[in-house]
């Protein structure tokens, strides 16, 4: 390691997507190579399957290293685009009634690129608080002059929970890439990057282990295939991972551990509770399959992240007290 | 590029922004032959949507249909619906002297392809209202002319009637299979069969 702390910090972080695109070329190119190959009809199910998984990790690399390298206005507003993209789905999947009109401007006009804004400025402390204090007040003030009081509650937490899922949890993502910690300018990326591979890692284990050790699901309404004890084996690999990655990260070992564990397990959580809103809403397929409406399953793909993002954000700056 | 064109391009592409108009064909291929399309109906919004999801070639020959007294009421109202889309008027007021579908039938002489909602107005409830008797007239007219029912869903979310800014929300237009007037059938029977062929597709996957 020691040649790779004598580089500058962008040196190292070049290096790293040069490797991050390096590993998926390869992947790519061996996953084509598969496809020559003949096969029964669930392997090549499994490939399609393989095949959209690989394409939304290049989408998010990509999405990253612009991010990146454009600079924090340009990735700011990249991730905001993501925001949109994410709560117009969400939004589409719950029953909102005319009198919600309002309020539901109100979060994608107003309150997304305010929240998007405030990252973009560095104003963490407002940043924090703007979308569960005063948003959460205001989308129950917009939506009573709505004039309708059937299921009131319920429309209004609907709207509260989309946008605090979709803009407040997303946006802690560039908030990460943008968070100066003493000692650690400018190395955000190494932070985002360091959370996404703790989740995947975590998602990666607990499917692959699910499938493997068969244990009775804990909600089987929800999903077949989630078990605590895969669910345990996935933040234990995250955590390990973490771990190994700690020369990468401002936390001595042991906090990487424990942080990647959180990230991992809070990320498995969230992708659990999306599928049971997808239920819910009646739609079947999972994982970049479009849906009746036309959704491409963005939801699905960043409901780890929206989960996971914001407390390691907000465990971090604790641990450093900021 | 003209200024037209241009403004073609945006509007699209601020229908897919907003809405992600995404067109699915089920009972037919989107094919450049002459066709009327005709849909529910339930907001402003339903015609840009409608349009939108039809592939660019294909939009260049189909024409909405627009109400002539507000449409041509202002300088930019008749500008975009005359040079963007290209649409054929109606005037709403009936007079004895013209046939209020000879518009229409002018169009289809052309060869070109429509875009209409038979139930007249902006419908309120689940189910779209009858059919107004329009459609029968022009299937009788224009036996050759394909007619597609196409089911517009969640549009009335996007914007319900009164608000003026549309909230993003993903929509789809589904497209089915070709109907004909039958040798001899009967108009409330035709339009039936074409309010049952535009309903049967709200469900469709």
């Amino acid at each position: 390691m020691g040649v790779l702390r004598d580089l500058s910090v962008s040196q190292q972080l070049g290096l790293l997507f040069v490797a991050l695109f390096g590993a998926l070329t390869l992947a790519t190119l061996v996953a084509f190579l598969v496809t020559l190959r003949e096969g029964t009809e669930s392997d090549v199910a499994k490939r399609e399957s393989f095949g959209r998984d690989l394409r939304a990790v290049w989408v998010a690399s990509i999405l990253f290293w612009t991010a990146w390298a454009a600079g924090p206005l340009i990735s700011t507003l990249l991730f905001g685009v993501v925001s949109f993209i994410a709560l117009r789905e969400l939004i589409t999947l719950t029953h909102t009634r005319r009198a919600d009109h309002r309020s539901l401007l109100l979060g994608f006009f107003v309150v997304l690129p305010t929240q998007y804004l405030l990252v973009g400025l560095r104003h963490f402390d407002l940043f924090s608080v703007f979308i569960p204090v005063y948003v959460f007040l205001a989308i129950a003030v917009v939506s009573a002059f709505g004039n309708d009081p059937r299921r009131f509650l319920e429309r209004a937490a609907t709207i509260q929970w989309g946008i605090m899922v979709c803009v407040y949890g997303i946006s802690h993502a560039p908030a990460l890439l943008l968070l100066e910690l003493p000692g650690y300018a400018g190395r955000g990326a190494f932070l985002v990057l360091f959370l996404v591979a703790v989740v995947a890692i975590a998602q990666i284990v607990q499917e692959s282990a699910s499938r493997r050790l068969r244990r009775r699901p804990v909600a089987r309404a929800i999903s077949r295939s989630f078990s605590w004890r895969a669910w345990g084996l996935g933040v234990l690999s995250a955590g390990l991972l973490g771990g190994l990655l700690y020369w990468a990260t401002p936390f001595k070992p042991i906090a990487a551990l424990l942080m990647a564990c959180v990230a991992g397990g809070c990320g498995t959580l969230g992708e659990f509770v999306m599928k049971a809103l997808k239920r819910d809403a009646g739609v079947r397929n999972w994982g970049g399959q479009a849906s009746v409406t036309g959704a491409v399953g963005l939801l699905d793909r960043i409901a780890p992240l929206c989960f996971a993002a914001p407390v390691f954000f907000h465990a971090v700056r604790w641990h450093f007290h900021l | 590029m003209k200024l037209a064109d241009a403004a073609a391009s945006f509007l699209v592409f601020l229908a897919r922004l907003i809405t992600g108009a995404q067109g699915h064909w089920h009972g037919c291929p989107p094919k450049a032959e002459q066709r009327i399309y005709f849909a529910n109906h339930q907001s402003h919004f339903d015609w840009v949507l409608l349009w939108a999801a039809l592939p660019k070639d294909l939009r260049a020959t189909t024409r909405p249909i627009a109400a002539l007294d507000y449409w041509t009421a202002s300088p930019l109202k008749h500008w975009i619906t005359r040079e963007v889309f290209n649409a054929v008027y109606v005037s709403r007021q009936r007079t004895d002297a013209e046939d209020p579908l000879e518009p229409l039938m002018q169009a289809l002489r052309n060869g070109d392809s429509l875009l209409i909602f038979p139930e007249g107005t902006r419908g309120h409830g689940a189910d779209p209202a009858q059919f107004k008797s329009g459609l029968y007239h022009l299937a009788l007219e224009f036996p050759q002319v394909e007619l597609i029912p196409a089911w517009i869903s969640n549009v009335q979310r996007v914007m319900p009637k009164g608000e003026v800014i549309p909230v993003p929300l993903l929509c789809c237009v589904t497209f089915g299979a070709p109907i004909s007037l039958q040798q001899g059938e009967a108009k409330a029977a035709f339009l039936q069969r074409a309010r049952d062929a535009v309903m049967a597709l709200r469900g469709v996957d």
